[in-house]
């Protein structure tokens, strides 16, 4: 649960509620971007976001999310862990 | 800090070692690294193995399972066990140890707890068992607390009224204060959380500077991160300097997330005090729903029985939370406490000191032997 994700945002598919379809370490899951949705501005399709516990917390960029990829799989079995649990998330 | 390959990573890793060890000279540093995350990076990549003897690095309080005490564990086992109702936690929470067993005890027993990744797989839980109550077992320091604060309103937007909260969720600021203030330890600077301030940005550390002196720096998770965030903190020292500094900047923003922290404020609010394992009552160090959402706080709706626990005599997590203990140094490490038969929270989360120790064995085994026979 402490550990931060990065995904991709692909599309939104709930606007109001800020829910967006991101590419998550293989898998594509809802997540919740109501947390960046602030003063006009969101995440965008293709921008990067770190995700903790189903909603992105932060913007971060590509080459940050590619060595924070790197840093998590070395981690081993506490990565896999929190990947099992994401791959059974199904938010709406 | 960027890298291209492993190899890259060691040369760095080696010369940024040595920088700090010719500004450590021969003075001795105590350095707490207040994340889990941290501790769990020390150990699985050996970053000890790069500092000199004098630098000492204490493993701080922040890792939200292993904080939580076991009275709160015997609270939910209590809610959870109830006919209608079904228990929700990250995983991390199920082998935590109750006075009364674990999640994963009770759940054998017959209750209905599930594992979920996020607050809003609860309440999809509750929209599909709308003859069930749901209630979501939240942990967790800032990082964690927006979620629920945000999953909070979407129930109370929709109306979901078996969707409740039993909020354990806790702040690092009063945490932080408890151990300057503590007469067992002292210590020279700190790294930061990473993720917790993502949330609360850095100005909340500014007190660490302004009322103790002691330099504080925002550090990432990866082996280089930490140590650059001690080679800043020792700059700061060796140039007479004591502020805060950020060394994640490239994830953490100076002011935080301020929506996260609106809708933290809008939904939850400090408690007057909270039991935390190992540091005792800390006042307004914890997190309550907020009257307004009352229709989901699991501890008006339900009746919450409240008791307090003692740890067991011979768990010694307390100490090692505060940092007045290794890991090695309890006296059921390694032997009656282990990950697959925990007696003490720092055993059962992957972020806490005792299983990092255990896990990836960067401890001298010699004196651990010693130690416990």
């Amino acid at each position: 649960m402490c550990l931060g994700i990065p995904g991709q945002i692909i599309e939104y598919v709930d606007r109001e509620h800020g829910i967006a379809k991101a590419q998550v370490s293989g898998v594509r899951r809802n997540v919740n971007v109501q947390l960046l949705q602030q003063d006009g501005d969101e995440p965008q399709a293709e921008d990067w976001v770190l995700i903790h516990v189903g909603f992105a917390m932060s913007k971060i960029d590509e080459e940050e999310a590619q060595e924070t990829y790197r840093f998590l799989e070395g981690l081993g079995q506490m990565y896999d862990d929190e990947l099992k649990d994401l791959v059974d998330s199904d938010i709406e | 800090m960027k890298f291209v390959d492993e190899y890259r990573d060691r040369d760095i890793a080696q010369r940024l070692g040595k920088q700090i060890a010719e500004l450590a000279g021969d003075d001795q540093y105590k350095f707490m690294e207040v994340c889990g995350g941290h501790t769990a990076t020390i150990y699985r990549h050996g970053v000890e193995d790069y500092l000199p003897d004098n630098i000492d690095l204490i493993h701080g309080p922040g890792c939200p399972v292993c904080v939580i005490p076991m009275g709160r564990v015997d609270d939910a086992i209590t809610l959870a066990e109830q006919d209608d109702v079904i228990m929700t936690s990250f995983g991390d929470m199920m082998r935590v140890p109750g006075g009364k067993g674990s999640f994963f005890d009770s759940k054998a027993n017959g209750a209905d707890i599930r594992m979920v990744y996020s607050p809003l797989d609860s309440l999809k839980i509750a929209r599909n068992n709308p003859d069930k109550r749901v209630i979501f077992m939240a942990i967790g320091f800032e990082t964690t607390a927006p979620s629920t604060a945000a999953t909070l309103m979407r129930a109370s937007q929709e109306g979901l009224d078996n969707f409740s909260v039993f909020c354990n969720h806790v702040t690092i600021i009063p945490a932080l204060k408890a151990i300057l203030d503590s007469p067992d330890l002292r210590l020279d600077g700190f790294l930061g959380p990473g993720h917790v301030s993502t949330v609360i940005g850095c100005r909340p550390y500014e007190f660490v500077a302004r009322d103790y002196g002691k330099p504080i720096v925002t550090s990432g998770f990866e082996p280089l991160d930490i140590l650059q965030g001690i080679y800043q903190t020792l700059v700061q020292l060796r140039e007479g300097r004591a502020e805060v500094e950020n060394q994640y900047s490239r994830v953490v923003p100076w002011d935080g997330n301020p929506k996260a922290l609106e809708v933290m404020s809008h939904t939850m609010e400090l408690r007057p005090y909270f039991e935390w394992r190992g540091l005792g009552f800390i006042s307004h160090s914890a997190m309550q729903v907020r009257e307004g959402f009352a229709a989901h706080d699991a501890e008006r709706i339900f009746d919450v029985p409240g008791v307090r626990v003692a740890d067991p005599d011979a768990c010694q997590c307390g100490e090692v939370l505060k940092g007045v203990l290794k890991p090695w140094e309890c006296k059921v490490f390694g032997t009656a406490c282990t990950p697959e038969t925990p007696i003490g929270t720092c055993m059962v989360s992957s972020e806490g000191a005792c299983a990092a120790y255990y896990n990836f064995g960067r401890f001298d085994r010699d004196r651990v032997q010693e130690a416990v026979s």
